[in-house]
């Protein structure tokens, strides 16, 4: 078997096309071809299919956990697959194709014994996006986002040095000017920090997520010595120090790691990614629990935005193929948010402090954050197609 | 603890209330009471036995929940409470009205029995009393003599990662947990338990929940949480009598033995993100909890009750169910083996200041030793369940010593056998 078999997923298990606003899993009109895999391969009940929104049932009658590939006219390159199909289950592959010559197979990725069946999709009536186009703009989308996370972390590694400098010597008021702006190159890409799990914890741990015992660094803990609460005994020089040493060796190793060769990207991680920072924003920020200490929220809430309006961008134009006004409509949200939001500030300006803002304020942004999330929730499977 | 079927709500005494059997109340629709009843709702079960009710009784699909501190350093007042409160809870889970009834009583005072539930069959009620750590000291004072008889199962739970509690939404020295398949049944028993302890102790929090999510027999079907997935698939049900012996049930030699015959119950609310939890992918949600959606299965295949592969591997080889899914966490092969009954209900508080659902799962579970029970696997998944740490906040926490139930044919009332008897002895 071709090694391209042994690639990620560019599909989420089970992931199905869900146009903005849609709700069926299915789109109406898409024809199905169901799949009965065994433990001798699989059955399809149709060799061919008009070209279209196809769907592909796979029901895994086998003993063990299989998956389906829709392969390219080469018989190796994956069009679109679903994986981790356990026994008993059923899982939907909703794939875009175009008319001509395809080959599937039910095999694991490394069973040799695979061989790729034929599979034909005949001409529609209607003209169909083009597999080629989409896979071309999702390339593109990936390398330029890729570019940005390397571009943010850059200029964290830069910020984060200007504020341990002040920190470390004892200018507070320095620091304190220094570490909300310095915070946004972390929070416009967040989830990719995130999705380091080890960094994570360590870099951005709010107090109430500690574990009983466990150890407090990051840039929340030498946020509150900033901004200290009452009873609050102020670190020693050597403790400062060595928050900041943690900080700044963890910030090398973010940068090493987004710039290291095998850092890619996917198209569904980029599309998560925008959602997931609204998500940030929807948990933490709207609710003043994230700089609980500092209130600089919307300095954060503002960098969750720009990083989803950049993961929105290099992702627009795959997502156009399948629904340009789901677009539209993202657009109109992202404006309405930074319509409220231009109300308490800038990032060249500064923001209020979130302790400032009324609850009738926070209502507003709360809605206009929810409306923007539901749009995104759907930019994933839009992009992907 | 036996099942009893058709026992109307009537007046105990004075007989000027109207007694009517549930069958004839469900036929005439009467006033108070619903146009039908179930036969669900015609269930009773008895208070007296060697464990209280409401733990491994089929578990009914309505709960109010409520948190008292003690308010009195009184020993003989608290005794009093807990001797009141055992003769009107088994008063209540027979269907009947308190003392004289709502209509038995002096026209110059308020009636024994709020009324609420009159007119409304047994519903299957059951009621849980439990002792928190500040029944035995508080503040450092112990208050009733009893701080040395503190069982040390009854830890202070630790925080755990991702915790929000609200101070409001935490502790207490007494619970009530009352159980029915009627709303209506299980918060006038509340209702009416709270105005027997005025004065000696007042709801520090409370809970309604509706609609089980958990099983705690092989009759009943698994029900969906808040998040739509089924729940309690894999829990310790009534007819695991080994390991219902060997994990929930507190034995002689335990440590206390005023506790042989109870276990300890761990209460927390768990708020759901649920707008956010919405708009994750279907792929996404049965990634983190590890089963379908549609049927429960776990994702290593199968049926609902196919016990789940973490090995099976999938593409890559990497395993079809994640390390980090829930139910690769929360299962006994994670935890050194150990089990929980659990009891949990889903709530909602309606919405917040953001118009947002103020909703998700108040987890009741009861343990033999939450130590080794409940704590390490609440650690893992408060840490690193993906479901857990992304999509649901605890904002409330509380632990509580179950004692043992009330021997059966003790005489009740004044000076008669009550809950916790064992402990004041």
């Amino acid at each position: 078997m071709n090694a391209r078999f042994a690639l990620p997923s560019l599909v989420l298990t089970g992931a199905v096309v869900a146009l903005a606003g849609c709700v069926p899993n299915a789109p109406s009109g898409a024809d199905s071809v169901t799949v009965t895999a065994t433990d001798d391969g699989c059955t399809l009940s149709s060799s061919e299919a008009p070209a279209g929104t196809l769907v592909f049932s796979v029901e895994n009658e086998g003993s063990a956990a299989t998956e389906f590939y829709l392969l390219a006219s080469d018989g190796s390159s994956i069009v679109s697959e679903v994986e981790n199909i356990g026994p008993g289950l059923t899982r939907d592959l909703t794939v875009q194709v175009a008319a001509g010559g395809y080959f599937t197979s039910c095999r694991e990725s490394d069973n040799a014994d695979a061989v790729p069946v034929a599979f034909t999709v005949t001409e529609a009536e209607s003209d169909v996006p083009v597999d080629e186009e989409r896979e071309a703009l999702l390339n593109q989308a990936a390398q330029t986002y890729r570019a940005y996370v390397q571009q943010e972390v850059a200029a964290l590694v830069i910020a984060t040095d200007e504020f341990v400098a002040a920190y470390t010597a004892g200018d507070d008021d320095a620091a304190r000017e220094i570490y909300a702006p310095a915070r946004i190159h972390w929070e416009a890409i967040e989830p990719v920090a995130e999705s380091f799990g080890d960094l994570d914890p360590s870099m951005d741990l709010r107090e109430a997520d500690l574990a009983e015992g466990e150890q407090w660094t990051g840039w929340h803990a030498m946020e509150k010595d900033l901004w200290p609460p009452l009873d609050y005994a102020a670190l020693s020089v050597d403790e400062r120090q060595a928050l900041a040493d943690q900080l700044v060796a963890d910030t090398a190793e973010l940068s090493a790691r987004v710039n290291a060769d095998d850092f890619t990207f996917e198209a569904f991680q980029i599309g998560n990614g925008a959602k997931e920072l609204l998500d940030e924003v929807a948990t933490g920020k709207i609710t003043g629990e994230e700089e609980i200490w500092s209130g600089t929220d919307l300095w954060d809430f503002r960098a969750n935005l720009d990083g989803a309006w950049e993961a929105y961008v290099v992702l627009k134009p795959a997502a156009d193929l399948t629904d340009a006004t789901l677009s539209t409509e993202i657009e109109e949200r992202f404006a309405a948010l930074d319509a409220e939001l231009a109300q308490y500030g800038s990032l060249e300006d500064g923001f209020a402090n979130y302790s400032e803002l009324t609850d009738d304020q926070v209502v507003e942004l709360s809605r206009l954050v929810e409306a923007l999330s539901e749009s995104l929730s759907h930019l994933t499977a839009a992009a992907i197609g | 603890m036996s099942e009893r079927h058709g026992v109307s709500r009537r007046a105990v005494l004075g007989g000027t209330g109207v007694a009517v059997g549930a069958a004839a109340l469900a036929g005439a629709g009467f006033a108070t009471g619903r146009a039908t009843a179930s036969p669900m709702q015609l269930r009773h079960y008895d208070f007296h036995g060697d464990h209280q009710s409401g733990i491994v009784t089929p578990q009914q699909d309505r709960m109010h929940f409520a948190s008292f501190d003690v308010i009195t350093d009184d020993r003989d007042a608290l005794i009093g409470l807990l001797r009141s409160w055992s003769e009107a809870a088994s008063v209540l889970m027979t269907g009947s009205e308190l003392g004289t009834g709502i209509a038995g009583g002096s026209p110059l005072a308020p009636p024994d029995d709020t009324g609420d539930a009159t007119g409304l069959p047994a519903s299957g009620l059951t009621i849980t009393f439990g002792f928190g750590p500040g029944l035995f000291s508080k503040d450092g004072v112990d208050r009733f003599g009893i701080a040395n008889k503190r069982p040390a199962q009854l830890i202070d739970l630790p925080h755990f990662p991702g915790d929000t509690l609200e101070e409001r939404l935490t502790g207490g020295d007494l619970c009530v947990q009352a159980c029915a398949d009627d709303p209506q049944v299980a918060m006038h028993t509340i209702r009416n338990l709270s105005r027997l302890a005025f004065g000696i102790a007042s709801v520090r929090w409370a809970q309604l929940g509706f609609g089980r999510t958990s099983s705690t027999t092989r009759a009943q079907d698994t029900p969906r949480n808040l998040m739509g997935f089924k729940d309690g698939t894999r829990n310790l049900k009534a007819e695991d009598s080994d390991n219902v012996n060997r994990w929930l049930w507190a034995e002689r030699g335990d440590g206390q033995d005023w506790m042989a015959g109870g276990t300890y119950l761990v209460a927390r609310k768990l708020r759901i993100l649920a707008e956010i939890w919405d708009r994750a992918s279907l792929g996404e949600q049965e990634a983190l909890v590890g089963r379908t959606k549609g049927s429960g299965a776990p994702l290593s295949g199968g049926n609902e009750f196919t016990e789940p592969d973490f090995t099976r591997p999938g593409a890559g080889g990497e395993p079809l169910i994640r390390s980090d899914a829930h139910v690769a966490l929360a299962h006994p092969s994670a935890n050194a083996g150990a089990m929980m009954l659990r009891r949990g209900y889903n709530y909602t508080d309606g919405a917040d200041a953001l118009g947002r659902l103020d909703a998700g799962l108040f987890f009741l579970a009861f343990v033999r030793d939450p130590a080794t029970q409940y704590v390490p696997m609440q650690t893992a998944i408060s840490s690193s369940d993906a479901m857990t740490v992304e999509y649901v906040r605890a904002v409330g926490s509380a632990i509580f010593a179950v004692p043992p139930g009330v021997a059966a044919g003790s005489p009740l009332g004044n000076n008669g056998a009550y809950i916790g008897e064992s402990l004041f002895a």
